[in-house]
């Protein structure tokens, strides 16, 4: 009987993902026959076994190890700053009601604001080096920990603030030992989102004003037409975006254990 | 029976509240008196909308804007006291905390040593049947054990009165009783004064030794009801005659209350289609 349940069970849990895996693999392989039969020009998309062998070519000859930690460097900088800064005046404003009555709608606004097309005022401000890719993300990455450090303070259970009050705590302690724990899980679900526009704002600065890591491989391979090699890094970017995304997941889960 | 002193711990005296709305100012609590004894364990029962939160929150402390006196031990309360510990309805348990780290908040504000506080701490948990929880999280636990947990948080300041506001509200009957049962024994074992705000009669009656009755909106004290029933008592007490008895006659008092507050209700409901019609 044993068995005959637990087979059953095994399997559900391994099923999407085998599905998923196969839609993906029936996808490339729908996308190599479309492209090999000549209903999408090769000098536009180049089949996805061509974009598979010049993966290789990434590691040998482009060094795209070294360029991914310079982007994850610029990446770790731009995430301290969009953290500590996003938090404190996140904290500030929630304190502070009319600085949070004045300016939430438009740190808001900024949120959706596509600060890339910024880069040319940032490169006048801090020149062609890594400061202008880090501060484009620190800006674009900021909005987001403000307002989740906003709204987990204010979100705080009614019940738990009156907890402290009856237990005496003092305004600091108040915060110290209840608002900001209560906080945490939406604050940390801000830092996620900010670190994720980060890094889209980093690699896409880097790729037009052609410096630093992955950005600046995709615009070189672009500019020489190595169609293969291009593909093949935007798949990598692609591939450093998830397993960011997931290992964020992970560190959430690891911070808050249980719900 | 426990040992209850003839001497008044707390003393409420003659308060009433009025909240501001937009129908109005509405009396929530008027003139109500009430004096609770040492190692007593008086109950308030009322109707829902009869001002039995409102008295919690006035006697806790965190509701300043009333008229009348408040005074524990002598002392006028003006904020929330530290001779009051206070247990709420909703689930209050930090859900960043282990038990262990929850029910050790009140030691840690102390500055109580690491050690010692977990020393403590392991002291109330097993106190309130937690045993083997310590480590783990609210989010494991149901909702009857993480109230447990709140218990033993506020027990663990050592309060001179444990003050309780519908603690079980959120449970089936059957646990109810069973952590009624609980209650009643850690008040025997520590003879810690107690004040109960509930609605529940049943739970009421197993566990006062006195109960103050409500009115409907304003919230009056209708009468006060002397519960003789033999200590220690346990949730099989639920059965016996006189359990009954006490039962039927505050259900008498408190059915007429209850009927005002369903008719007050309907009216509202009605205004507010009319309103919105």
């Amino acid at each position: 009987m044993t068995t005959v349940v637990s087979r059953p069970r095994a399997a559900s849990a391994y099923l999407p993902r085998l599905v998923g895996l196969a839609t993906v693999i029936l996808a490339l392989l729908l996308a190599e026959a479309i492209i090999r039969i000549g209903w999408i020009s090769q000098f536009i998309v180049p089949p996805p076994s061509e974009i598979a062998a010049s993966f290789a070519r990434l590691f040998l000859e482009e060094h795209i190890v070294h360029r991914f930690f310079y982007t994850v460097g610029e990446c770790l900088v731009a995430g301290v700053m969009i953290t500590v800064c996003g938090v404190g005046i996140g904290v500030l404003m929630h304190r502070v009601r009319l600085l949070q009555q004045a300016c939430e709608t438009w740190v808001a606004a900024l949120a959706s604001a596509p600060f890339v097309l910024a880069y040319p005022l940032f490169m006048v401000i801090f020149g062609r080096n890594a400061w202008t890719i880090i501060m484009m993300g620190f800006v674009s990455g900021l909005p987001p920990v403000i307002l989740k450090t906003i709204e987990g303070i204010s979100g705080t259970r009614r019940v738990l603030v009156n907890v402290g009050r009856s237990f005496n705590l003092t305004g600091s302690q108040q915060f110290r030992k209840i608002l900001f724990p209560a906080a945490m899980p939406t604050i940390f679900v801000g830092v996620r989102l900010g670190l994720v526009f980060a890094l889209i704002n980093i690699v896409g600065t880097e790729f037009l004003i052609n410096f630093g890591g992955l950005g600046q491989l995709i615009n070189d391979l672009a500019e020489r037409y190595d169609l293969g090699g291009t593909y093949a890094a935007i798949c990598f970017v692609i591939l450093v975006s998830v397993c960011f995304f997931m290992a964020l997941e992970q560190v959430e889960r690891w911070l808050r254990p249980v719900d | 029976m426990p040992a209850v002193s003839d001497s008044a711990l707390l003393k409420v005296d003659a308060v009433s509240v009025r909240f501001d709305t937009a129908e109005g100012s509405i009396t929530a609590v008027d003139d109500v008196s009430l004096t609770v004894k040492q190692g007593e364990f008086l109950s308030v029962i009322g109707p829902s909308g009869c001002g039995k939160s409102t008295l919690f929150n006035v006697i806790g402390g965190l509701l300043g804007n009333h008229q009348g006196e408040v005074r524990v031990g002598g002392e006028t309360v003006s904020g929330p006291h530290k001779s009051i510990g206070m247990v709420f309805q909703e689930e209050s348990t930090f859900p960043w905390r282990t038990v262990r780290d929850n029910v050790a908040f009140p030691l840690e504000l102390i500055g109580m040593p690491k050690e010692k506080r977990s020393e403590r701490a392991r002291h109330f948990i097993s106190m309130v049947g937690l045993d083997g929880f310590e480590n783990r999280f609210p989010g494991e636990l149901s909702g009857g054990m993480r109230q447990r947990v709140s218990l033993a948080r506020t027990l663990a300041s050592e309060p001179k009165i444990l003050l309780m506001d519908e603690p079980f509200a959120a449970l089936d009957e059957q646990t109810r009783l069973l952590l009624g049962d609980k209650v009643l024994q850690i008040q025997q074992q520590i003879k810690q004064t107690t004040l109960l705000i509930t609605h529940n009669i049943t739970e009421a009656v197993q566990m006062s030794d006195r109960i103050l009755v409500m009115t409907y909106r304003p919230g009056k004290v209708k009468r006060i009801v002397d519960i003789d029933l033999p200590r220690p008592r346990t949730s099989e007490i639920v059965g016996s005659e006189a359990f009954g008895r006490y039962v039927a006659q505050i259900w008498n008092d408190l059915r007429e209350e209850a009927n005002r507050g369903l008719r007050d209700e309907e009216k509202h409901a009605l205004q507010r289609g009319s309103g919105t019609a």
